[in-house]
């Protein structure tokens, strides 16, 4: 048999088939994640659109009172409820600020201390430990926040003549902050690790130390990489729904004082529709609009920060 | 003036090494005098990095320590021996309640009045008609005879038991009375008061009585959301991540997927809730509370953890294998399915277990979806309403009774064990399946 009739018989022919089929299976997988992306896009902005029909955009993005109990009553006049979101973008905004200045430093200098001057040995035993930190359901911070660092901040703070709200801002961005910190260290690790290694020694043949080294050799080359890592912790942080369910307050206070107690998005969400509602009251169709403002965020913040990613690797790979 | 003129010309005379000599005496003068700040500046780094390490090691410890610490109680609970008289006609009735109660007089003959009764009644835990029922079903050899009987204290004894309640409190003000503590002391001096493993705690489903409430529900509850979680998530992860590695050309549409996936891999949980909510619960009419809505909004979760670690695990394959199945005239589907894909399993396997971690954990999908309500029966179907182990600790960390703390806490120490011996399988897998190519 020569090879083209190899290739004319029906084996061959049923082969090129089930390839094919098999090729198109595996498409249609991976076209599915196309398929999720849109049908959250979808679900949430048909539900959002019918929020916005009852509520104008205006009033929910520039509002300035959230109350939306209010439109329980239905037979009450004027029981449309407020939905200013403001209060409630400013209480993530604030929460998120405190998680991000406790988790920022905290992780950038760990991943410094653990790339450039720890030990192997030491470095292969903290890492996996402080991952842990990454680990732990967020439920648990948000208990542990609400049982003993809310009581204990509270204390400290009547000591030092504060009054700090048990469910304060500066709780629970304490405690998210904790949560991020490990997951700023391993992005940041990764990119300080991908500073070649030419650039240090030339740095510390020109008789620079080892701190110059890192400050102003390492970071400013690692600099678009941690700018990155940042942003997809400001992205958690803003999407983070346990802690803050737990131990943040539910009535949206606008203000910018940290020891107060304020709400956030993903609070709100949750109150609105846990428990049994209707699905076409402005009540249950704000937490749609709600939830469409947060992913709207949360995909610029990660496009962003994928670009700055991809742009670094181009230039170090 | 003259000194100047002098200096000047003294300069001009001096040979050229001399003034480079003062030059670098200069430098080095300023090299040194700046080496103390410049070496301070290199500790203060160290000691920034190495503060910030051990103050989250110092959190860590404290949430474990803590944690731990208040919940290992839990795995303990007070019981009381009674003599139980299972008399006929009260069994028939399913009358359990009574027989305690006359149990009880028989201990304590000298207790009169109601609201004493009623004192002495609420030590026993409200659960304990339940056990005797439970104890008649499997030994119907006890009706008409007597037994001694451990049954559980209720759960304010219990924590006076376990010294969460102090004696030494004004009366008024705490939830147990001198009476009720001098009939303890009566029971305890005749040793009919134990600490006894909690074994409701892990065989019951949840109960307004902390004595009687018990994860096995919610437990249950995460094993079906996972399982229904895996059955969508595992096929379709690997079989995006073989595409994309293996046979994705590179344009526009791959380059689509592969962003897409990134996005959808930080997407807030809490979205993919509103997700579920709106498109299973509205559009599919998938009954609300129920395992199968959780583990299919978590899948969406799932998903992009599964493909990104199979896509590593694929990628590290090296070519040559690809070529020499191909040498010896495999097709392409026939290369990747008989020897890609197995030198992959093990990557695969840890990203699975890792998502199953992710997943175990997570509770604020399952809260959109309604997953978070009281719950009594262990669920039996992929349908029936259930809750979930990290939804049941939000739920018992809501609860006003002083017995749910400790159960909070002896839930997320199950839950953590569950999560170390997943990471624990993975990073075991990894070692032993590693292959350096």
């Amino acid at each position: 048999m020569t090879t083209e009739t190899i290739f004319k018989s029906k084996e061959s022919y049923a082969r090129k088939r089930i390839e094919r089929w098999a090729t198109g299976m595996l498409l249609t997988s991976a076209c599915i994640s196309i398929a999720i992306t849109a049908l959250i896009i979808l679900s949430v902005l048909f539900e959002s659109i019918q929020f916005f029909e009852k509520v104008p955009l205006f009033d929910f993005l520039f509002g300035l009172e959230w109350s939306p109990q209010t439109a329980l009553r239905a037979d009450q006049a004027g029981s449309s409820g407020s939905f200013g979101a403001v209060p409630v973008f400013m209480g993530t905004m604030l929460i998120t600020i405190v998680a991000m200045s406790i988790a920022t430093p905290f992780g950038i200098y760990s991943a410094i201390y653990l790339s450039e001057y720890a030990s192997r040995k030491f470095r292969s035993r903290v890492k996996p430990i402080l991952e842990i930190l990454a680990g732990i359901p967020t439920v648990v911070y948000g208990y542990f926040a609400v049982t003993t660092i809310a009581p204990a901040m509270r204390g400290f703070g009547s000591a030092i003549g504060l009054d700090i709200s048990s469910e304060s801002a500066l709780t629970t961005g304490l405690v998210m902050g904790i949560m991020i910190i490990p997951f700023i260290l391993s992005l940041s690790d990764d990119v300080i690790n991908s500073v070649p290694n030419s650039l240090r020694d030339a740095s510390l043949a020109l008789g620079s130390t080892k701190a110059e080294t890192v400050t102003k050799v390492v970071l400013p080359t690692a600099f678009p990489g941690i700018v990155s890592a940042v942003l997809l912790g400001v992205s958690r942080a803003v999407g983070e729904t346990m802690i803050v369910v737990m131990a943040a307050g539910l009535a949206a206070n606008l203000t910018i004082n940290p020891l107060e107690s304020v709400t956030t998005v993903t609070v709100q969400i949750v109150t609105l529709l846990v428990g049994d509602q209707e699905f076409d009251s402005p009540k249950t169709l704000a937490a749609f609009a709600l939830g469409l403002s947060l992913f709207v965020v949360t995909l610029i913040l990660n496009i962003i920060a994928l670009k700055i990613v991809k742009k670094y690797k181009e230039q170090y790979a | 003036m003259l000194n100047l003129l002098e200096r000047f010309k003294k300069l001009q005379r001096a040979p050229k090494a001399y003034k480079k000599l003062m030059k670098r005496k200069r430098i080095t003068n300023k090299v040194t005098a700046s080496l103390k700040k410049r070496r301070a500046k290199e500790t203060r780094l160290k000691a920034y990095g190495i503060t910030a390490i051990s103050i989250s090691f110092l959190f860590l410890a404290t949430l474990l320590i803590n944690i731990v610490g208040n919940g290992y109680t839990a795995f303990f609970q007070t019981q009381i021996k009674l003599p139980i008289e299972f008399s006929e006609n009260l069994v028939e009735n399913d009358n359990y309640r009574k027989i305690i109660r006359n149990s009880l007089e028989e201990i304590f003959p000298d207790v009169e009045g109601r609201r004493d009764k009623k004192d002495l009644g609420n030590l026993i835990s409200n659960g304990s008609p339940y056990v005797l029922a439970d104890y008649i079903k499997e030994n119907p050899e006890y009706i008409g005879k007597k037994a001694e009987l451990w049954v559980p204290a209720s759960s304010v004894i219990d924590m006076f038991i376990k010294g969460n309640i102090s004696a030494d409190a004004d009366e008024s003000r705490r939830k147990i009375n001198d009476k009720q503590i001098s009939w303890l002391n009566k029971l305890e001096s005749s040793d009919r008061i134990k600490k006894a493993f909690n074994t409701y705690f892990f065989t019951s489903g949840d109960s307004r009585d902390p004595e009687m409430a018990g994860i096995l529900g919610s437990f249950v509850g995460s094993l079906l959301v996972i399982i229904s979680c895996m059955i969508v998530a595992l096929p379709l992860g690997v079989m995006t991540a073989i595409y994309l590695e293996e046979f994705a050309p590179k344009n526009r549409l791959t380059e689509f997927i592969e962003v897409n996936i990134k996005n959808l891999a930080a997407v807030p949980s809490i979205v993919f809730g509103l997700l579920g909510l709106s498109v299973y619960l509205q559009l599919f009419g998938v009954p609300r509370s129920a395992p199968l809505a959780g583990g299919l909004t978590l899948a969406l979760m799932a998903l992009p953890v599964i493909v990104i670690a199979t896509r590593t695990s694929i990628d590290a394959i090296p070519q040559s294998i690809r070529d020499g199945a191909m040498a010896v005239g495999a097709s392409k589907l026939q290369t990747t399915v008989h020897h890609v894909l197995p030198l992959a399993m093990p990557g695969i396997m840890t990203g699975t277990i890792l998502s199953v971690a992710r997943v175990l954990g997570e509770t604020a999908p399952l809260l959109m979806i309604g997953m978070v309500a009281f719950i009594v029966d262990i669920p039996q179907g992929f349908l029936d309403a259930s809750t979930a182990l990290p939804v049941q600790i939000y739920l018992w960390s809501d609860s006003p009774e002083m017995g749910f703390a400790e159960k909070t806490s002896a839930a997320i120490i199950v839950l953590l064990l569950f999560l170390i011996t997943a990471n624990a399988l993975a990073v075991y897998l990894r070692k032993k399946f590693e292959i350096r190519w």
